[in-house]
């Protein structure tokens, strides 16, 4: 493997585990303003408490990585989407900053001011659409190059479907995720009324979420037919991706075996997230950058690839008592043990 | 201006960030360390006061702690977005530290995240130990932040051939001129600022009034570590100041108003210049800045005459080096009185009035601290990496920074309320006195 692939495959891996644990909490922020306004009040607050509380810090992490690795190992994309991504990148930190203080504010400090808990909320899914923005640019025919800069046509940008279906797809995902991991987080608390709730919105953002997903395919289709037949060729792996999907939703449907369907879940997401990328291979910005002219020179590559395997090494076990502590501790899920004097 | 520059606008708006950002940063990377030295007090002399206090204090860290992260993220973002050219010409050669200081947050948050969930799932000891990696997680991001600043500062660890980067050398790079007294000056007034904050929090309970032994005891112990910090900072300060003298003297000549390269040279501290450049009103202190420059008072200090008139720094660096350096001094002064006073059992440093200095020494710290900030990165001007690449050809081509600029200032100001306004609602609803009296009913007055 050379080491542009292997830079890569790292950051999108980060990626990867940042679009589940984010989607999970954006979309418990979502379901929770939303169970306010609805008068479901606070089934999911104790929940959320419990469990994103402790780990969202983690998760901001994963994003900070991902950004910081990809200028590290792909310098050339601080020039392009620096440049480009001023004002959509600026709102989501922005909206993102509002979200994190969320935890800190509310609570560590006081409980229950509805309109923060609103704008937590809303932000839960405005932040994964503007995120998801920067996938549409990256398909090309937005940016233009103006005296030597990039430029972006945030017109083009706003009227075209591709970037509208990315964004759909985005949202349903997210809430997706987060009611699938919630159902299974719910019920392992014991938490009967969350975990009903949970279950339906799972059941009923799983149609949405796979008519989003064809309705990209469908729409790379015209935007850049190359891309389109790349990813015809790794068909097998979107196919295995649906068959996951399609078990997920068996299990939540039986009221069986929610453990079992977060597993599928993350095998679901794991397989269509990968084929993505790789059929995106080998533009970071179609058409001016690809991760060949993009790379780093090969002693800054060595070194990040280094302190990369080293961190690790220490990271790992670090996560893993994390998850024991508040993940897959009954007790702890339960709230028998207290979570914070 | 702010509408039409998109160089002033980013570099106002870089400024804006990162002050904003240091005043959390420097909690996060200092208050662990007392934390943890309460806890382990605790432990120790089987006092459950101390016990308390670091039960207490990790209570707000985990509110600061929030609000760095999110400012922090805002940078690591806005540096790309704002220095597009810097940030493709750092990345090839400085992106190691940047990257190793996410390993540093990543370790520091999951322990954190454990430390303040787990008070009553560990013993004590355990518990303790969940602490040290939390302060060296803190400790090592400022480690390897301040080592990008101090490339900044000082490049090396490659070639520039027809402005295309050869040779890189990431360790080199990382290991600049400027990193020994640049990293040891940000982690020492880190910890001094973090001893005098928590003091003066304590003083402040005590002119409120609260007699309480938990107060007297964080006061003392906060103002002997904060006199050992503040003479740590003064010293390294001095060494920083011969750095710049031998790399950056520039910076240095802007400082003092120095125009002249001369021997013998004098300090000017305070005064004014006025329309015509000329120094009004200011004390000079003989031959005191060629002891600062070079530790010999007839040696000889570049003056600014020495450098093209687009390549000086702004001159009003100077009023943010007065400013530090008499807080500095003025901070050790009052932390060695207060020592002595104990020892030597003078009245007055249980006064209120005295309390009230130590009062206003917590925000004076934090001016220190940002004055010196202001110094060092204002007196890098006109370069972002000093002799290869101006701030103008770094920063961004993209409209709309100057209408970024009042979000993020929006953002900041409600970031810097709800910060207030909560720590204060956590502290005022549950008082030390009746949290202490809950813990004494409950543990008959003992420690697990
Ligand atoms: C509580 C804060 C504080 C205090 C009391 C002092 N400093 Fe400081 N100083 C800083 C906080 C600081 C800082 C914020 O940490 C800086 C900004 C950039 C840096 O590297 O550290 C700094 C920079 C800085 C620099 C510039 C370094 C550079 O640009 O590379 C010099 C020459 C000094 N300091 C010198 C001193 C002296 C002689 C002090 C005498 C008491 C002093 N400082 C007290
Ligand atoms: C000497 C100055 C600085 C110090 C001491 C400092 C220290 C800190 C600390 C203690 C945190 C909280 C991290 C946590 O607890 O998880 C933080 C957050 C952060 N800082 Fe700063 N910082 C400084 C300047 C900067 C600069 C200039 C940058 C940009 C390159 C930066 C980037 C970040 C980022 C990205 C985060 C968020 C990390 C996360 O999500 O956990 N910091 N910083
Ligand atoms: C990774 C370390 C750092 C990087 C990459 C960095 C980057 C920059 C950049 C790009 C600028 C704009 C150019 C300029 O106007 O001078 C700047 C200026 C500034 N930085 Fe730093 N900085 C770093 C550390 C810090 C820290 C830790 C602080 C502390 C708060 C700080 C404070 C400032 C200030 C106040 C300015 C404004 C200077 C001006 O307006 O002229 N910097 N820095």
């Amino acid at each position: 493997m050379s080491l542009e692939i292997l830079g890569i495959s790292v950051l999108w891996t980060f990626l990867f585990g940042y679009v589940m644990l984010g989607a999970i909490d954006f979309g418990a922020g979502f379901f929770n303003a939303y169970s306010i306004i609805s008068g479901k009040q606070h089934i999911l607050s104790k929940i959320i408490q419990r469990y994103l509380s402790p780990v969202w810090e983690v998760t901001n992490v994963f994003f900070v990585f991902f950004f910081v690795g990809i200028v590290g190992f792909f310098p050339k994309t601080a020039f392009y989407f620096g440049t480009i991504l001023l004002v959509p990148a600026s709102l989501a930190i922005i909206l993102m900053a509002i979200r994190g203080s969320y935890y800190a504010f509310e609570t560590y400090g006081t409980k229950g001011h509805k309109g923060y808990a609103f704008m937590y909320g809303i932000s839960g899914l405005l932040v994964p659409a503007s995120l998801s923005v920067v996938l549409a640019i990256t398909e090309g025919g937005f940016v233009s190059i103006v005296d030597g800069n990039p430029v972006l046509d945030y017109w083009a940008l706003f009227t075209s479907p591709l970037s509208w279906s990315i964004v759909v797809l985005a949202l349903a995902a997210v809430l997706y995720i987060s009611a699938v991991f919630l159902t299974w987080y719910a019920n392992k608390a014991g938490d009967i009324g969350a975990t009903k709730l949970m279950r339906k919105y799972a059941l009923s953002w799983a149609i949405p979420l796979i008519v989003a997903a064809g309705g990209i395919i469908f729409e790379l289709r015209f935007h850049r037919p190359g891309h389109y037949e790349r990813m015809l060729d790794l068909w097998w792996m979107f196919g295995l991706s649906a068959l996951l999907w399609a078990a997920t939703v068996w299990n939540l449907w039986r009221k069986k075996n929610y453990g079992v369907a977060v597993w599928l879940l993350i095998g679901q997401f794991a397989l269509a997230f990968y084929a993505y990328g790789i059929s995106h291979y080998p533009y970071l910005l179609y058409p001016y950058l690809t991760i060949h002219e993009g790379f780093t020179n090969e002693a800054m590559a060595i070194s990040l690839v280094v302190v990369f395997v080293l961190g690790f090494i220490l990271l790992v076990p670090s996560i893993y008592l994390l998850l024991k502590l508040f993940l897959f501790d009954k007790d702890y899920v339960k709230g028998n043990k207290k979570k914070r004097e | 201006m702010l509408f039409d520059d998109p160089v002033f606008a980013s570099r106002l708006l870089t400024l804006l960030t990162l002050s904003f950002h240091i005043i959390y940063a420097t909690i996060g990377v200092g208050v662990p360390l007392f934390i943890m030295i309460a806890h382990w007090l605790g432990i120790k002399k089987n006092d459950y006061h101390y016990i308390m206090m670091a039960k207490r204090w990790a209570r707000g860290y985990l509110v600061t702690v929030a609000v760095g992260v999110v400012t922090g993220t805002i940078i690591g973002l806005q540096l790309s977005l704002l220095w597009p050219n810097f940030m493709e010409l750092a990345g090839n050669i400085i992106a190691l530290p940047l990257f190793m200081e996410v390993f540093a947050f990543f370790f520091e948050a999951i322990f954190l995240g454990i430390y303040s969930y787990t008070w009553d799932r560990f013993d004590q000891r355990k518990h303790f130990l969940l602490l040290i990696p939390v302060a060296i997680g803190a400790g090592c991001s400022a480690l390897f932040i301040t080592i990008v600043n101090a490339f900044m500062n000082a490049p090396q660890g490659f070639d520039l051939i027809d402005g295309q980067l050869v040779n890189a050398n990431p360790l080199l790079a990382m290991f600049t001129a400027a990193m020994p007294t640049k990293v040891s000056h940000v982690l020492a007034t880190a910890y001094m600022t973090a001893a005098f904050m928590l003091a003066a929090i304590a003083a402040y309970q005590l002119i409120k009034g609260s007699n309480h032994a938990y107060h007297k005891k964080a006061l003392h112990m906060t103002m002997k570590i904060g006199l050992v910090f503040s003479i740590a900072a003064a010293i390294i300060g001095d060494f920083s100041g011969k750095y710049l003298a031998e790399y950056q003297p520039e910076k240095l000549a802007a400082a003092e108003w120095h125009f002249e390269t001369e021997e013998g040279a004098p300090l000017l501290m305070y005064g004014i210049l006025d329309e015509n450049q000329e120094v009004k009103y200011a004390i000079k202190i003989p031959f005191a800045l060629s002891i600062l420059a070079h530790g010999n008072p007839t040696s000889e200090v570049i003056g600014l005459d020495q450098f093209p008139e687009e390549e000086t720094p702004p001159l009003i660096t100077h009023y943010f080096f007065d400013l530090m350096v008499t807080i500095g001094v003025f901070m050790v002064g009052l932390a060695l009185v207060y020592w002595l006073g104990v020892k030597l059992s003078w009245s007055f440093v249980k006064a209120n009035w005295f309390r009230w200095l130590i009062v206003l020494g917590g925000p004076l710290s934090f001016l220190a601290i940002e004055a010196g900030w202001w110094m060092a990165e204002v007196g890098r001007q006109p370069w972002i990496l000093r002799g290869i690449m101006t701030v103008e050809q770094a920063a961004t081509s993209s409209d709309y920074v100057g209408l970024m600029f009042i979000l993020f200032a929006a953002l900041y100001l409600l970031l810097g309320i709800g910060t207030i306004v909560v720590l204060r609602r956590i502290f005022k609803n549950n008082p030390v006195e009746s949290e202490l009296k809950r813990y004494e009913t409950k543990q008959g007055g003992e420690m697990k």
